[in-house]
């Protein structure tokens, strides 16, 4: 597996990542139903969205990655992932969690929802070889 | 998912692709289709449950969830972890063909149910307002809950998918096979510890 030498540390940045956008949404939730300063939560929520395009861009720069079978997976883990990120989404809702608060947790939904499938992905595909990925799979 | 083929009875050589014979095949499905109803049953119970905001159903699903997401990762981490590393390579590989679907479609349900219907009724009940007695104990179970998701999204799951990837392919490579799912057991067995954790906050909760 010399190949995963080349590879950038996708899964420590995304968990990097993960890590950053929970942290907002803890921030948020734990000073309920105060209204304290959105500007750490909106920090850690752009520092996060900041980590997740430098991952994905430092991958896309990657030479000899099986870019079908991550492709491939990353579509079907978006599906599940932004369906449990529209469940929690709607939980917010219910709780008529509004304003600033909401788009900051909304965006940060949408930062995990692609975080998620990036993560999964590129744990599948690293180990694919790039010359015989032809994707021998199937819905 | 496509259904695939693995070597289940093959000797090792056969499944690391070293020119044994054809091996024998068995199929599985990474996602297993049969359990998606039941899936979408219990989504469509968690959305009913939060629509009607009573605090039966909610407290309902979240021990359910919560209990089965605890003992799991426990039972995973502590038990079937080190038994699993014990068992010959095509043992393993059997039982991991037919776990290892399930915990794709158990484990990301039972933590989005928890989650949000533990959310909701501790909105319901005002225990996540800072003017609850316990507030820290609130916010330390948050924080506890943060890191095994962390955890759980970042190695977990990712292992559980790439090892049955592996699998499917036609000539598996048991060295990949083996280093995902050390992963995977050992990130079962650091959520499992945190687990304990989880166990102690809402215990204490529960009795103050």
């Amino acid at each position: 597996m010399s190949e995963e030498h080349r590879l950038p540390p996708v899964t420590q940045l995304g968990m990097l990542s993960l890590s950053l956008i929970g942290a907002a949404v803890i921030y948020l939730a734990a000073h309920l139903p105060k209204h304290v300063s959105l500007t750490p939560a909106i920090a850690l929520l752009a520092a996060s969205a900041a980590v997740l395009a430098v991952n994905v861009v430092s991958l896309w720069r990657s030479e000899g990655f099986a870019w079908g079978r991550f492709l491939y997976i990353a579509r079907w883990a978006l599906v599940a992932y932004a369906i449990i990120a529209g469940l929690i989404e709607y939980v917010f809702l219910r709780n008529s969690t509004s304003g600033g608060p909401l788009i900051v947790l909304t965006l940060s939904l949408v930062v995990f929802a692609l975080n998620v499938p990036v993560l999964i992905a590129f744990t599948v595909a690293r180990y694919d070889d790039p010359a015989a990925d032809n994707l021998n799979v199937s819905g | 998912m496509e259904e695939g083929t693995l070597p289940l009875q093959a000797p090792a050589g056969a499944i690391a692709g070293r020119g044994a014979a054809a091996p024998q095949t068995a199929e599985f499905e990474i996602v297993p289709r049969a359990g998606l109803p039941i899936v979408a049953i219990v989504v469509v119970l968690l959305i009913v449950a939060v629509a009607v905001n009573n605090t039966w159903p909610l407290m309902f699903l979240h021990v359910v969830a919560g209990a089965s997401w605890t003992i799991i990762d426990l039972f995973l981490g502590f038990v079937l972890g080190p038994i699993l590393g014990s068992l010959s390579l095509p043992a393993r590989t059997e039982l991991t063909t037919k776990l290892m679907p399930k915990m794709v479609l158990i484990m990301p349900t039972a933590v989005a149910v928890t989650l949000a219907a533990g959310w909701q009724l501790s909105s319901k009940l005002g225990d996540n307002l800072t003017s609850f007695q316990h507030h820290g104990w609130i916010v330390a179970s948050m924080i506890v809950v943060g890191v095994m998701a962390v955890i759980a999204l970042g190695l977990l799951e990712p292992a559980n998918i790439a090892v049955l990837t592996e699998l499917k392919k036609p000539r598996p490579k048991p060295e990949v096979i083996e280093r995902l799912m050390k992963r995977f057991i050992y990130a079962a067995g650091a959520t499992g510890l945190m687990q304990i954790a989880t166990l102690v906050i809402m215990t204490r909760l529960a009795t103050a």
